[in-house]
């Protein structure tokens, strides 16, 4: 009996946002994924570092971050304690899902981090190169599947990018969306799909034991100790990074939009910051100010044309 | 060094006195955290990770295992009690278990559960420890079109074992097959029945359903009745412990819900919770008791807690060989690992031997330290009962409210809480069963994404499904389950009715 009251009360003291926390971050995304991960390593280093004494993280997952950020912009206006991830793929949610709440109604901060896409087939596979597999998908774009992460998602963007510039009709291409590059993973290795894509960092594993064949990475230029080309090198003008953002509320004054902006600059230069980075295999993309906001601004527009391109958007 | 030494030398380090108190930590915190209603173990492990973050490799993989474990524990037995499910996995647990609990034999629905999760665990680990890379070449060889028939089975078998009336269990599992339609289709990233609803558009959340249905629909219901209400809650009849009779009908159980649940964890595909709607169903078919079942049977307490365990074991075969996260929880167990310098992948178990092995200690030594800690407590977990019940179903009410705004912190998801909460009460005064809801809930929208997935990959040719032997065997299967006793009932109807007339003096 006691125990039980005890512990709810342990409990819901955790779940329960503090009122005197430093930092509050928002991870609009259930536990365990990329912006999730991104918000806790923040919580780790922005407190190692002795930014910030009390840091809290909260997930409010949905519809590729969409419900988080509307909950984000009308809860939290003008609060410079509070703090939300997103990345690339809330871009395409926005479209894609008609938000009525953009990037537009929040304040962002800085670019953090990003990971390159990676085309891969199974080693088995007699496709070689991405000439091989443009070509197949020229003669019949339904035969050749691609597994990747959600509709609509960077996996999706640069499989109707490549077909694009391929010369191929992105709205013919053959999606298989899985609920995440884990399990578009299996049905590589499974060859239930003729192609994979997703960050580099899912298939690292299987790349390194040979089981799963690099045909091309979607970086600018070469990374070094992946042995695969460019699409670019392979002839096709496409660059795309899946990259994740950092935003505060909006509403904030000129000053405290500044001190936020001066707290994620030393998080990400810090050192704990950088191992991290280091072990999770993300790349340092730091980038904030009005180079950032112009950068976003692009980023958006292209955006909204490859998924009215591929369809998604009307 | 051979697999097996490298178990020991994990299990050695594991057992030092510094490391044991770190289970003991681990376990408690988990349980303590895994009790309240609506956060089930991924929401504890997350909301627990950093806590392990001060310790060293071992110690901390020691405690997370613990978490782990004792968060799965936890939400075990507040369905039992309570009937408060924290997750989708124990919503089959809460269906029996809380029927004991209320028939005075909460004791032995904690201990079967208990003693069930260390067996299968304990077995479950093994498994994994020696057949994990041959289990993952099988569990590859399942693409869309084979999880599409395995779920046609499990929807066979699963739906036949819920309730009574089929008409009425039909018509449950398709309003949980309707609701499941709510929210962005993954497959094509539109919206569907979302009415312009923001908090829709990721659909109806399993766990969120699952309180209201049963916690809030419950509580509802006894209040509807008032003063008038029989005490049916007994919070002790006889003795606490399991007597040889729950002895005998758990352990076969609780093997056969180890066999069901450990592959079933192991596909990629995900939905653990499918390993317990199948060993519910068999062993409601194999039940020499089938009247207990729907009234508290032992049997659809241990196997389906079983199940549970067993996969969750299941799930660090895709997770330690192939790096493939299959649930919420594994998904936060690869970031745990991240911290302690894991790369899980197919070359873990040759460049981390000593990690992966140690993992594996843990997991063995936290089942243990689980058991040691809960089986005492069983007798002051079961006195909850005894609280005055309007004081237990307000508390309810109060711990179902606090898990859901915890886990989801949104006003349109306590509505839901409430609105589904208000349609359970119906269902319970029409007398609808309510599991099916939840079960067409989960596997609906599996079942959809994996047979557009194959129809996708063939190009719309429908014979893909029947192609793959696999496939064509489970269809097969679930064809056997849905005609065999629509004819033993033909040609034993003629039987049957002269043993009615012969009873009827």
């Amino acid at each position: 009996m006691k125990h039980f009251f005890l512990a709810s009360i342990l409990a819901s003291a955790i779940a329960l946002p503090a009122a005197a926390a430093d930092y509050s971050i928002m991870a609009p995304a259930a536990p365990g994924g990329g912006w999730d991960q991104t918000a806790r390593t923040m919580q780790t280093a922005l407190q190692t570092e002795k930014i910030s004494s009390k840091v809290q993280v909260m997930n409010v997952p949905g519809a590729g971050g969409t419900i988080g950020i509307a909950q984000f912009a009308s809860q939290q206006k003008g609060n410079p304690n509070q703090l939300m991830v997103g990345g690339y793929v809330m871009v395409g949610a926005i479209l894609t899902n008609k938000s009525p709440v953009t990037l537009k109604d929040v304040t962002p901060i800085a670019r953090l981090t990003g990971e390159y896409e990676v085309i891969v087939v199974p080693a088995a596979s007699e496709i070689k190169t991405v000439a091989d597999l443009v070509a197949k998908l020229k003669a019949n774009p339904g035969s050749v599947s691609w597994g990747g992460g959600s509709a609509g998602g960077t996996d999706h963007i640069l499989v109707g990018l490549l077909a694009k510039a391929g010369g191929v009709d992105p709205t013919k291409i053959n999606y298989i969306a899985f609920s995440g590059g884990g399990e578009a993973l299996a049905a590589i290795l499974g060859g239930q799909v003729t192609a994979g894509v997703s960050s580099y960092g899912e298939f690292e594993g299987q790349i390194k034991a040979g089981t799963l064949r690099v045909l091309a990475i979607s970086s600018d230029k070469k990374v070094e100790g992946i042995s695969a080309p460019t699409l670019k090198e392979s002839g096709y003008d496409v660059v795309l990074q899946n990259w994740r953002m950092v935003a505060a509320a909006p509403g904030l004054s000129a000053e405290q939009k500044a001190a936020v902006t001066a707290d994620v600059e030393k998080l990400a230069k810090s050192k704990t910051w950088q191992d991290n980075l280091k072990t999770k295999g993300w790349i340092d993309t730091y980038l904030s100010g009005p180079e950032f906001e112009a950068q976003l601004a692009k980023d958006i527009a292209s955006t909204e044309t490859i998924l009215k391109d591929i369809g998604l958007v009307k | 060094m051979s697999t097996f030494d490298f178990l020991l030398q994990g299990l050695a380090s594991a057992m030092m006195p510094m490391n044991l108190l770190y289970a003991l930590i681990g376990v408690t915190l988990g349980t303590l955290v895994g009790v309240l209603p609506g956060i089930g173990p991924a929401t504890t492990v997350a909301l627990l990770l950093p806590v392990t973050y001060q310790l060293d490799a071992t110690g901390s993989l020691i405690m997370f295992a613990g978490i782990y474990y004792g968060g799965m524990y936890g939400g075990s037995t507040t369905s039992i009690l309570l009937n408060t499910p924290g997750e989708s996995a124990s919503i089959v647990t809460a269906l029996e278990g809380n029927k004991m609990a209320r028939a005075g034999r909460g004791g032995p629905a904690l201990a079967t559960a208990a003693i069930g999760s260390f067996v299968a665990g304990l077995i479950a680990t093994l498994a994994l420890a020696f057949v994990a890379p041959l289990v993952v070449k099988i569990a590859l060889s399942f693409g869309p079109r084979e999880n599409f028939a395995l779920m046609v089975l499990a929807f066979i078998t699963v739906s036949s074992a819920f309730g009574n009336s089929a008409l009425r269990g039909l018509t449950s599992l398709f309003i949980g097959l309707a609701l499941s339609l709510v929210g962005i289709d993954q497959l094509t990233g539109q919206n569907r029945l979302s009415f312009g609803v923001p908090d829709l558009l990721d659909g109806i959340e399993v766990t969120t359903m699952a309180v209201a249905m049963f916690a809030i629909g419950e509580t509802l219901f006894i209040a509807a009745q008032g003063a008038q209400a029989p005490d049916k809650i007994e919070a002790i009849k006889g003795s606490v412990w399991m007597t040889a009779n729950d002895w005998s009908r758990s352990w076969k159980a609780w093997l056969r819900g180890t066999v069901i649940g450990f592959p079933i964890g192991a596909m990629p595909a995900g939905g653990a919770e499918i390993g317990t709607f199948l060993s519910y169903a068999t062993e409601k078919k194999l039940t020499k008791h089938p009247e207990e079942f729907g009234n508290g049977a032992i049997e659809g307490v241990a196997g389906p807690e079983a199940a549970n365990n067993a996969s969750a074991a299941g799930t660090l075969v895709p997770l330690l060989t192939l790096g493939l996260p299959t649930s919420a929880t594994a998904a936060i167990m690869l970031a745990g690992f991240q911290q302690y310098g894991l790369q899980p992948g197919p070359l873990l178990f040759a460049t981390n031997p000593q990690l992966v092995w140690g993992l594996i200690a843990s997991l063995l030594i936290a089942n243990l330290m689980l058991l040691i800690l809960n089986l005492p407590l069983v007798g002051l977990w079961v006195k909850l009962l005894t609280i005055p019940k309007p004081w237990l179903y307000a508390g309810i009410l109060v711990f179902a409210t606090l898990g859901t705004i915890g886990a989801n912190p949104s006003v349109f998801e306590l509505g839901m809480l409430l609105v589904f909460g208000l349609v359970a009460y119906v269902m319970r005064v029409m007398d609808f069963p309510i599991a099916p809801v939840i079960v067409g809930l989960i596997l609906g929208p599996l079942a959809e994404q994996h047979l557009r997935r194959a129809l996708a990959i063939s190009q719309g040719d429908i014979t893909t499904l029947f192609q793959s032997p696999i496939a064509a065997v489970l269809l097969a299967l679930a064809a056997i389950a849905l005609i065999l006793p629509l004819i033993l009932r033909l040609r034993g109807r003629g039987n049957v009715l002269t043993q009615m007339a012969a009873s009827e003096d």
